[in-house]
């Protein structure tokens, strides 16, 4: 059987408390919201701190808020089994509570949250296995070992963005709040994610994800659009997050594209928005935009299914995914 | 022939009363590192002495003997662990037993009503949609919750709901048939399986 490690389980009652605790004890301490990525993760012993800081008590951060302009605030800890049933959100926002509804399966949606999922660990084949199994061919640099097993002349780590809710929440501008010990930040989604393997946050450790806001609902269409083996379960192979702002001609005037699932953070495919902006969504056009997306769709030998099919798809998945915002 | 054993003893989380009788006072049963607490399982209440790390499969099926809940794969991707913490399905996997404290966990063991089966289960059990039965305790505690909700699932809303509940045996038909087929008899329909569905077609 698969057992956790000890660890000594906290449950702060306020933010600045959870904070205190994560300054308190540093790279012994993480936080826990749902579970369902840290514990699967402890389990395999790829992440074992002694301190886990649940924030299941943390107030304030359990509710959807809809604001009087249509903008949406919603707390860290929102179960994401709500979110997709959220009838608000599925009117205003269908791009960002279909990417919610591609999250594993009904089960996990019912425990895990928003905020964890944004904070999800950066997944490889050679890094989601067993203790035994990466024992077994010698440990990979993004834990306990010195070598990457995808690229083995890398200095850095290809571990793969894998949160199906992060490149649509990037393209579409929403923000989050980070609590440290000195204050409260609100930064863009994009600003919380770097391109290591390792290192993928910019937050600091003991910064806390408390809050994601969503910009109110305008002349801009969102999509997502998740490649994946199996119609659950599985974590994005490539996952497509458009955001299109069309003017009242259906010319578009801005466009993010960010592709999730083919690097460490969910990377702007800059070539596609510059073939869209100033031009209408004609078939032509989208075709030639999702083609230009198979250079940033970075693909490697580091997630299911073979790495040349994974890259010829991405134009088809780009350009699907942006016929779904016209 | 040995003589049938009487009915089985109570569960020890029964009040033991003897009027007049001094209280037998046991010492709590706690060792440095562990967590005495009272957990709420199928409406009764088990009082348990446990390890802070250990999760509540951990705890149902090795403190508490209610081995009806599975363990699979133990990482939140099999399903079978299914139980429902305040009626809501979740993997007991990847949940902390002391989260669930104060909480009403329902497993398998507290669907039937003595021998008294719930449709459901007198579906999946008409049906053969138990080949081997290590998943039926997950299907049962998710497709239960659906059920209570929506008394008319479709085909398609079945799919979805037990999109978290692996079965490597029946390929699944034979499952949604039955959530179907208990639906229909919680309507109070006099359902049967389709010959189809019991013979092949």
């Amino acid at each position: 059987m698969l057992r956790l490690p000890t660890f000594t389980y906290h449950r702060p009652k306020t933010a600045a408390e959870a904070v205190r605790l994560a300054s308190e004890h540093g790279k012994e301490a993480m936080y826990v919201a749902g579970g369902t990525d840290l514990y699967p993760n402890m389990k395999r012993r790829h992440q074992v701190p002694t301190q886990v800081i649940s924030l299941q008590d943390v107030p304030g951060l359990h509710d959807v808020e809809v604001h009087g302009s249509g903008g949406v605030r919603i707390g860290a800890m929102v179960r994401l089994t709500k979110l997709e049933h959220h009838a608000h959100l599925k009117q205003h926002y269908p791009g960002f509570a279909h990417a919610v509804r591609e999250i594993s399966t009904p089960l996990l949606r019912n425990m895990g949250p928003i905020g964890g999922n944004l904070l999800l660990d950066t997944r490889c084949t050679y890094y989601d296995q067993s203790h035994e199994w990466r024992e077994s061919i010698d440990f990979c640099m993004k834990k306990d070992g010195a070598i990457c097993w995808v690229a083995p002349g890398s200095p850095r780590c290809w571990a793969v963005q894998s949160s199906d809710t992060v490149p649509v929440l990037c393209a579409m501008e929403a923000e989050v709040e980070l609590v440290g010990a000195d204050g409260t930040r609100r930064i863009k989604c994009d600003e919380l994610y770097r391109d290591d393997g390792i290192v993928y946050l910019t937050k600091r450790p003991e910064e806390l994800l408390t809050k994601v806001f969503l910009p109110p609902p305008g002349a801009w269409k969102a999509s997502y659009l998740k490649l994946r083996r199996r119609d659950t379960y599985d974590f994005p192979i490539l996952g497509v997050g458009a955001c299109l702002w069309l003017d009242g001609d259906g010319v578009v005037t801005k466009a993010n594209v960010r592709l999730g699932g083919a690097g460490s953070y969910a990377i702007p495919a800059t070539e596609t928005e510059k073939l869209l902006v100033g031009n209408q969504l004609t078939d032509e056009r989208i075709a030639a935009a999702g083609s230009a997306a198979m250079k940033p769709a970075r693909t490697m030998d580091n997630t299911d299914l073979d790495v040349y099919w994974r890259r010829k798809v991405a134009p088809v998945y780009v350009a699907r995914a942006l016929a779904a915002c016209r | 022939m040995p003589a049938v054993a009487g009915p089985a003893a109570q569960p020890h989380s029964r009040p033991f009363i003897r009027p007049g009788a001094p209280a037998i006072v046991l010492a709590p049963m706690t060792e440095p590192g562990k967590v005495l607490a009272t957990f709420h399982v199928n409406g009764e209440p088990h009082e348990v002495a446990f390890p802070p790390h250990k999760t509540l499969l951990e705890v149902l099926r090795e403190e508490l003997n209610l081995t009806g809940t599975k363990h699979g794969c133990e990482l939140g991707e099999c399903g079978t662990c299914t139980v429902q913490v305040d009626g809501v399905p979740i993997l007991s996997c990847l949940m902390l037993a002391v989260d669930a404290v104060g909480r009403p966990v329902q497993t398998v063991e507290g669907l039937a009503d003595g021998p008294q089966l719930t449709e459901l289960q007198h579906a999946l059990a008409d049906l053969g949609a138990a080949q081997c039965g290590y998943c039926t305790p997950g299907i049962l505690m998710t497709a239960e919750a659906l059920l209570r909700d929506n008394d008319r699932p479709t085909r398609e809303q079945i799919r979805q709901c037990l999109a978290g509940n692996l079965c490597r045996c029946t390929g699944y038909l034979k499952i949604f048939e039955a959530v179907e087929l208990a639906a229909a008899r919680c309507r109070g329909e006099q359902a049967e399986p389709s010959k189809e569905s019991i013979h092949g077609s």
